[in-house]
């Protein structure tokens, strides 16, 4: 069991006696700064205590206090527990807190997410528009006073459904009759969206920012955009580029396409109800994202994990992480241009580690397998055997294979080495966590800096490499890969027999209230959850700290200087996945 | 030399393609087929596969393990005459548990006091709307509703099944999960033998004192 996140270490409130209080609720941790001096104690914990990666940034609405608050989590690129500061200001619009983003630039997209959402006014960040919800929309979703589209009841279930359920259609319900607010005097037909304009401004030369003075010698800046219907981007990303010829001087990722406000939708669901929502958000990988939330609730209610479970989630993690990781290689080489028998070679060994899924979860993406206090079912024998048989002698040798087929591919190590993707004083600074960050020579890997689950057992190195080029990004997932298989060696060896649950099968679990900050270190990254109970059956605040959205924010600083034809293979070293990203 | 890398890779893909015809003159020396049957479709999903394993769909389907589970559907047993009698109690906790709200149940109340009957009036699964998560089947305390295999429910309009339509009978859950089937079946048979054995031990504890 991963310790909970201490903070004694650090003695926050000695060193600003003024401005710094502990946060006394019970269940709450960390600290509360005041507003007027959170950029100076921000700047502190990063120079001074070496805080040197922000996490997570989000708001919580405390409706009945009349309070908003701005929860930040800090953590050490060394490794350890991490560190929680908060501020609070009134729930009075505008709301208002000093932006972090000069701090650390990885605040810049996740400040605008509370913006969007919560309607949290970040003074200083130089380009606060909305990020996730259309051009226009009025209002801000997740504040606890917002009513959505087919709204029905604040949370699940609905009373309607039992035990006089007639079934009527969702659409029925007219979204436009009262619980949609729209601007006045909107009409849809002489509808103009003003933010595109601000999106183009947000771009560096950008011929509206400059013009009159300067407009003339940047005159031959073009704007392309690419997407969100691209195949290059991986799902539907827009990407509006300002190019010099070919030389990309400014680019800004566009996104929201795919939004449908997971932590909204968590917000409604009971705690059982969600773990099959967050199959839904990094959709290659749900073992992995079901793992996150199963710590993050099991830390709040304090209950232990069976251990055959534990061995049985490290084992799904991990095949989840190579099947991954092979996607990730066949989709880079696509991206790269040679479409389809590289990638079609990935999805074969990804096709037998789905299968193994199926037959433990009942789906192969979709697999709602863990639940708080273990797992849903044992693994039965015969798949068991599957496993070994594809960890001791498949996998290794399709890895070989793979390397071979394309490590020494002159044309791959033409377009990949020397062209450089982040260093580590940038990533950490634009809070790049997973593959990325260690590519760049950081050896930040949560399974060894802030062990969880029983990971702590395993022998295996945290893969790193240094040159911070696209070449070293694509050979650490095949180190990952490898590490991956030392360790499900291992866990296949020492799993324990025994119950698969610590706890009885209950649809409604008690959750005490507090809040907990989970984390796993998700193929793409970090992936955090940052839950708040009250003590009822649905929580009060829902929080998912997606690994590639964050990652999205060094997209700017990787590919500015860049040709356009290497922006492409540059946003695939992300790795990122838009139900993630527009969670 | 330059291109010995692109050479090694094409010789991987070279490889592939002959791994995939001696695999087809194997198993025809062998005289099995490696097409159209159900070994080969297994070998081919197995970890010996080599070379392209391609299934045919919809001519030929990958073998679905018995946990699989698409939409659900309510368990009957086959009563006397055809009889169909329902498991469903109508407790209405698949109702409560399912994450996104879809089924939607209709309690039957007894016409003359009112009280409600363990039976439901009307059972709706709206199908467009599950996400097919399998709680409502894994907290269902009386085995009554289950998750299905059948996949290929494409249809021109909505799918909003009522009680009629997604009542199956237990001899076809048998079928496609053969091993739940048994273990739920065994531990009712003991649940009744435990029940009918206090239920003895009561009656001759009573006994004497009568």
């Amino acid at each position: 069991m991963a310790a909970p996140a201490s903070t004694s270490t650090v003695d926050l409130v000695a060193r600003f006696p003024d401005s710094v209080t502990a946060d006394a609720r019970p269940g709450f941790s960390g600290f509360i700064v005041k507003k007027e001096n959170l950029v100076e104690v921000a700047t502190a914990l990063r120079d001074e205590f070496s805080f040197d990666l922000l996490s997570s940034v989000t708001g919580v609405d405390y409706l009945a206090e009349n309070k908003m608050e701005v929860v930040y989590h800090l953590h050490r690129t060394t490794g350890g527990p991490g560190l929680v500061i908060k501020t609070q200001v009134d729930r009075v619009d505008p709301v208002e807190v000093p932006s972090l983003i000069n701090v650390w630039a990885g605040a810049d997209f996740q400040e605008r997410e509370a913006w969007d959402l919560m309607g949290i006014k970040f003074v200083g960040h130089p380009d606060l528009r909305r990020i996730l919800m259309w051009e226009g929309f009025e209002g801000h979703p997740l504040r606890k006073d917002y009513k959505e589209a087919f709204y029905e009841e604040d949370v699940k279930p609905y009373k309607s459904r039992w035990p006089e359920g007639n079934h009527t259609y969702a659409e029925f319900k007219n979204p436009y009759r009262d619980n949609v607010k729209l601007p006045e005097g909107f009409s849809l037909d002489n509808y103009q969206p003003q933010t595109e304009d601000q999106l183009y401004f947000s771009l560096e030369k950008s011929s509206i920012k400059h013009e009159g003075d300067r407009g003339q010698e940047l005159g031959d800046h073009m704007v392309v955009n690419m997407g969100p219907h691209h195949p290059s981007t991986h799902g539907v990303l827009r990407v509006a580029v300002e190019l010099n010829g070919e030389t990309i001087t400014s680019l800004k990722p566009v996104m929201g396409y795919l939004h449908r406000n997971h932590d909204k939708i968590g917000e409604r669901n009971t705690f059982l109800q969600i773990m099959p929502y967050t199959d839904r958000l990094d959709y290659f990988n749900s073992m992995a994202n079901n793992f996150g939330y199963a710590v993050t609730v099991e830390k709040l209610m304090k209950i232990p994990v069976a251990e055959r479970a534990e061995y049985i989630r490290v084992i799904m993690a991990e095949l989840s992480r190579i099947q991954n990781h092979l996607v990730f290689i066949g989709m880079l080489i696509n991206d790269l241009g040679s479409m389809y028998t590289p990638s079609l070679y990935a999805f074969e060994e990804r096709e037998l580690i789905l299968d193994i899924f199926e037959a433990v979860s009942g789906a192969r993406m979709m697999c709602n397998y863990f639940r708080f206090g273990g797992v849903v079912r044992d693994i039965p024998e015969d798949v068991m055997q599957k496993i070994k048989d594809l960890v001791h002698e498949r996998l290794p040798a399709k890895t070989d294979e793979m390397e071979r087929f394309l490590n020494e591919n002159e044309v791959l190590v033409a377009r990949l080495k020397g062209v450089h993707v982040l260093n580590a004083e940038e990533a950490i600074h634009h809070s790049v966590t997973g593959p990325c960050l260690r590519a760049a020579g950081v050896p930040y890997d949560l399974r060894r800096a802030d062990p969880y689950s029983v990971y702590d057992r395993f022998d295996f190195d945290v893969a790193v490499r240094y040159n911070g080029d696209m070449y070293d990004n694509y050979l650490i997932r095949f180190d990952e890969i490898r590490q991956s298989l030392r360790i499900l060696e291992q866990a296949l060896k020492q799993i324990p027999g025994g119950p698969i649950n610590s706890q009885k099968p209950q649809y409604q679990v008690r959750v005490p209230a507090g809040e907990a900050y989970g984390r796993v270190e998700s193929p793409k990254g970090e992936l955090a959850y940052y839950v708040v109970s009250n003590g009822k059956p649905n929580p009060y605040r829902y929080h998912v700290r997606a690994p590639s959205f964050v990652n999205l924010t060094a997209v700017e600083t990787m590919c500015k200087g860049v040709k356009i034809a290497d922006f492409v293979a540059l946003l695939a070293m992300l790795d990122i996945v838009m139900g993630e990203v527009d969670r | 030399m330059y291109g010995k890398g692109i050479l090694k890779g094409l010789g991987v893909t070279l490889n592939r393609f002959f791994e995939t015809y001696l695999d087809d003159i194997s198993w025809w020396m062998r005289g099995k087929k490696r097409y159209y049957t159900q070994e080969g479709i297994a070998h081919r999903a197995s970890k010996d596969a080599r070379g392209i394993f391609t299934v045919q769909y919809p001519e030929e389907q990958l073998i679905q393990p018995e946990e699989f589970r698409y939409v659900p559907f309510l368990v009957y047993d086959e009563g006397a005459e055809g009889k169909k009698e329902v498991r469903c109690t109508s407790c209405g906790i698949c109702a409560k548990v399912c994450p996104p709200q879809c089924i939607w149940i209709v309690r039957t109340n007894d016409p003359n006091t009112g009280k409600p009957v363990p039976e439901p009036k009307d059972f709706y699964i709206d199908m467009d709307i599950c996400m097919n998560c399998g709680f409502c089947a894994e907290y269902c305390p009386f085995d009554a509703i289950k998750m299905d295999h059948d996949f290929a429910i494409a249809s021109y309009d909505r799918n909003v099944y009522n009680l009629e339509k997604l009542l199956k009978p237990a001899s076809y859950y048998a079928e496609i999960r053969p091993l739940n089937y048994n273990k739920e079946e065994e531990a009712r048979k003991a649940k009744e033998a435990a029940k009918a054995a206090k239920a003895e031990a009561s009656a001759s504890a009573a006994a004497p004192a009568a």
